[in-house]
């Protein structure tokens, strides 16, 4: 597998006008002659098919949900980041890049994250001329607020439903490019495998997900902006659907995974209840601008109603060891905080798995009505989950799974090692190394999405010319029908358990050994343990009723089939990364106060996985990292 | 908790449909109507029986994609919540529940409790969106907005599309949704070049799409799990009323 970067030359603020300024064009009567498949119409996907669309290109974009307006990007909460600096604070460009490659924990590529840093300014305008309607103040002029792992206040928000605002102002460009007829809407279509011809991708397979229908798609190029796979764990703060299929189909017909074991785990959600449990639910980070995070100071206290603990008997972990962040520190390290004050006897809640996120000293300070027009809807959506007042008592809170850094490899121009297959947001590796900052996401999907996919795709295009695949070629009949043979396998094992047994197992095997602290002993274990669970998914599956109708069962069951598989792999990147670093933390690499202890001698570098066959071991490859611009130092946030 | 359950069950569109009985036991109250559901069809499967279909995603109220009518209510007796956000401490022990779908014409039944709702994507792209290609933004804080508009419009935003207001509504009536979006988009100065054309056109394309007309229930905002006011759809008739004069002159933009 050739892995090149593709990283245009010249100082880094000048790479990016640079390479557009390199990058081909097509002449714009030509546009309409290009056909392109992008699948996934969340921030990433939305924005990258409406503008393509925009472009007079021919798009085809598809999703699982019903409507494109639902990709799971609506559930972004807190915010999004741009270096505008309206708040005169001290922000810029390069210090968003800064923040964000030392926030990563100096495992992303320079260059892109400097253009993301670059491109961020012009998201907040085009989502503004959208009719996004921002936070603003009473001069009406744009509101932000702080985020973990910054010092400035550079993150913009709609309330507590900025990723819901972000998704529909996409949506609705989307959806003018529907009604002038450049780009085609295939709802409830599940993507299954992606075809290639000669090397390159031409195509995609899709079932209906009402009609069961296996259909053939071809075009110049495909583009999988399909979103994180923390699904993979069961219980996450994703959505039910999100899925690793379209990346996991894309590895095993030749595109790099890079980095699968960066999987954060976000500090502040709701802790579990119990068994019934589907999934997690966030809190958002930015509470954590106003609330105080604390676990008692003794383990007897630990059972007590907060209101009886005194205040020096409350171990305010954050601020005590991270005096400079405090409450904002990073996700990855103030989640391991959380899991050591708990694994110390001092969690609070009947699982003794949580500790407290308490407004009581910002209520004081600002009164309850300031509080409640920040952060209303999450103090609302607390009580409607738990039956608790977070105005009262202090909220309990616990990690869990949220978000991916790893995803598919891609250079500079986000294509995948598959030449033709683009990767755009979540779904790809590129900009947050091993551990992302909050706030980033959003921009960074729709970085991707209105900002630089275009430039790319159209260089690849102009460089390609028209290669108008057929549908019906050797190629696309292969796939057809294997995509048909592993829908009969699911439906014919008859067993007597539903996916969703399969993937609660699953969930529980890598979050005890490959979530928030990981080990070589654990490691090993759990890669002994998946390929038995996969095992027994075979013999014992239970998917009733047809496959030629709607059958959620089913869906499932494809998406656990592909989990269990891709499970395996994200627990062999974690063992052979032999440091800690970022959201990836090795109990066997740590500072005697506890902290990560990267290697950047031997790991300053992406590690690519390629596929070799069923039940092969996938060879490992390294794209090595260059810090030209940050120093490599230890990330420090006391 | 141990439940009756009287849910629709229905092959497909064409066929016809019926309720039918189940029984659930040991729900925990903390768990989420969803998940009780999710309990109930993981014992269908093991007995290699359908499962009930039904809509979700997100799981915390956002999506829009939960579409459950409870015992009557579209997603329930609660409160300004969805159907994926209710808890069953909000039902008694040895309740009876009755679980139907969306049940409007425009929204025709895929499976048991899903339904196609694709006409209020039909009704955005006719309009509900402001005409700016990528890139071609000015700086965002060029036109400072009121906070008291910017709020107004964040209000009218929060709809996440579900349906309920339809479901609700006696006539089928989509003016709760289609309303928030024209309020959004044509209050705020972005929006206002398109503001006339826009309301004509999705206005029509509600009615093409065979949504009834508004006649003042109010059931519609009562269901909203986002609250969207009916001040929205007073708006959406003024702007509409002022269109209309001027399309009548020929002098929409
Ligand atoms: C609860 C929550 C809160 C968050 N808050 C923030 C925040 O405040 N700020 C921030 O920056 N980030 C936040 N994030 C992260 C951020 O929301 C996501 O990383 C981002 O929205 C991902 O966007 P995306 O476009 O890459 O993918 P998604 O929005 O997940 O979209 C994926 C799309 O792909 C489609 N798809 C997937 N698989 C298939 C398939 N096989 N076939 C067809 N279609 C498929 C789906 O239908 C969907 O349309 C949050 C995440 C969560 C879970
Ligand atoms: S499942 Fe998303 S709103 Fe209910």
């Amino acid at each position: 597998m050739k892995l090149d970067s593709k990283i245009p030359d010249g100082p880094i603020s000048d790479k990016w006008k640079n390479h557009k300024f390199a990058l081909k064009l097509v002449n714009p009567a030509n546009k309409r002659k290009y056909n392109i498949i992008v699948v996934g119409s969340g921030l990433a996907g939305g924005s990258c098919a409406a503008s393509l669309g925009e472009l007079g290109y021919n798009v085809q974009c598809f999703c699982y949900q019903d409507s494109a307006r639902r990709a799971h990007s609506i559930a972004a909460q807190g915010g999004i980041n741009s270096a505008k600096n309206y708040q005169n604070d001290g922000d810029s460009a390069y210090r968003l890049f800064y923040d964000t490659v030392k926030g990563g924990d100096f495992r992303s590529r320079e260059a892109n994250v400097h253009r993301l840093a670059e491109v961020s300014e012009n998201i907040i305008d085009q989502c503004v001329a959208q009719g996004v309607p921002f936070a603003r103040e009473y001069g009406g002029l744009l509101a932000n607020r702080s985020f973990g792992g910054a010092q400035v206040s550079r993150t913009f928000y709609a309330r507590g439903q900025t990723g819901q605002q972000l998704l529909l102002g996409a949506y609705s460009s989307l959806s003018k490019q529907v009604s002038v007829g450049t780009v085609k809407m295939y709802p409830r279509t599940e993507m299954l495998d992606i075809v290639k011809e000669n090397g390159s991708a031409v195509g995609i397979i899709t079932r209906d997900l009402v009609t069961g229908e296996i259909k053939s798609w071809a075009a110049d190029c495909v583009v999988l902006a399909t979103g994180g796979y923390g699904t993979v764990f069961n219980l996450s703060t994703n959505a039910i659907g999100c899925n690793v299929t379209a990346t996991f189909k894309a590895y095993k017909k030749g595109a790099g995974f890079a980095n699968p074991c960066y999987t954060q785990i976000h500090p502040t959600c709701i802790p579990q209840e119990g068994e019934h449990q589907s999934k997690l639910t966030l809190m958002s980070e930015s509470l954590r601008n106003d609330g105080r995070v604390w676990v008692p100071k003794f383990k007897e206290d630990a059972d007590k109603h907060p209101s009886e603990i005194a205040e020096d008997r409350r171990d305010y972990y954050l601020e005590r060891k991270y005096p400079s962040f405090g409450n904002l520190a990073p996700r990855d390290i103030s989640s391991r905080s959380a899991k050591e004050a708990c694994d110390d006897g001092r969690g609070i809640g009947t699982t003794g798995l949580g500790v407290y996120l308490d407004f009581e000293d910002a209520i004081k300070r600002l009164g309850e009505s300031a509080i409640r027009e920040r952060y209303g809807n999450l103090f609302d959506m607390y009580e409607c989950i738990t039956g608790e007042n977070a105005y009262q008592r202090p909220m309990r809170i616990y990690p869990a799974v949220h978000y991916t850094m790893g995803g598919l490899w891609v250079d500079y121009n986000l294509m995948t090692t598959i030449d033709g297959c683009f990767a755009l947001g979540e779904a790809n590796f590129s900009d947050h190394g091993a551990n992302r900052l909050g706030a980033s996401a959003l921009m960074q999907g729709l970085s991707d999405g209105y900002f630089v996919s275009p430039y790319t795709i159209s260089g690849y295009l102009a460089d390609n010319g028209v290669k108008d695949p057929d549908p019906e070629s050797d190629a696309f009949k292969q796939a057809e029908s294997e995509v048909k043979e592993r829908i009969s396998t699911l439906m014919s094992i008859k067993g007597k358990k539903s996916a969703r047994h399969f993937h609660v197992q699953l969930g529980k095997i890598m979050w005890e050994y490959c979530g928030m602290a990981r080990n070589e002993k654990g490691l090993k274990k759990a890669l002994d343990l998946i390929p038995q669970l996969r095992e027994d998914f075979y013999k014992d599956l239970s998917v009733p009723g047809s496959s030629d109708s709607l059958n959620n069962e089913l869906e499932r069951a494809g998406r656990v089939a592909d989990h269990l598989e891709f499970g395996e792999l994200l627990c062999r990147d974690a063992l052979e990364r032999r440091e800690s670093c970022g959201g990836h933390f090795r109990e066997e690499y740590q500072t005697d106060e506890g902290e990560a202890q990267r290697d950047d001698e031997n790991f300053a570098h992406a590690a690519v996985w390629e596929y070799k066959g069923k039940d092969q071991v996938p060879a490992r490859h390294q794209e090595e990292l260059q810090f030209d611009n940050v120093k490599l130092a230890v990330r420090s946030y006391k | 908790m141990k439940l009756k359950l009287r849910i629709w069950r229905q092959e497909s569109s064409g066929c016809k449909g019926r309720m039918v009985e189940y029984e659930v036991d040991n729900i925990s109250e903390n768990s989420s109507f969803l998940e009780m559901m999710d309990l109930l069809n993981e014992d269908l499967v093991s007995e290699g029986k359908e499962a009930v279909a039904f809509d979700h995603d997100c799981r915390e109220g956002i999506c829009g994609s939960c579409s459950l009518t409870i015992n009557g209510i579209p997603h329930g007796p609660q409160k300004a919540t969805t159907a994926c956000q209710l808890h069953m401490r909000h039902f008694d022990d040895g309740q009876t529940i009755s679980i139907e779908p969306w049940n409007a014409r425009p929204f025709p039944v895929i499976k048991d409790l899903v339904v196609n709702r694709s006409a209020f994507d039909k009704i955005i792209q006719s309009g509900g969106y402001i005409s700016v290609r990528a890139g071609s933004a000015q700086d965002a804080n060029a036109i400072p907005i009121p906070k008291q508009d910017a709020d107004f419009a964040m209000d009218a935003a929060a709809c996440i599309g579900c349906g309920a207001c339809v479901a609700a509504c006696k006539n089928a009536s989509a003016m709760l949704f289609t309303s928030a979006k024209v309020s959004q988009l044509n209050t705020l100065p972005q929006g206002k070049p398109e503001k006339d054309r826009r309301v004509l056109n999705m206005v029509k394309t509600m009615d093409q799409a065979g949504f009834g007309n508004c006649t003042n229930y109010g059931e519609c905002e009562a269901v909203c799990p986002k609250e969207i006011s009916l001040d929205m759809i007073a708006k959406m008739n003024r702007d509409y009323a002022v269109a209309s004069v001027k399309n009548f002159f020929g002098t929409v933009a």
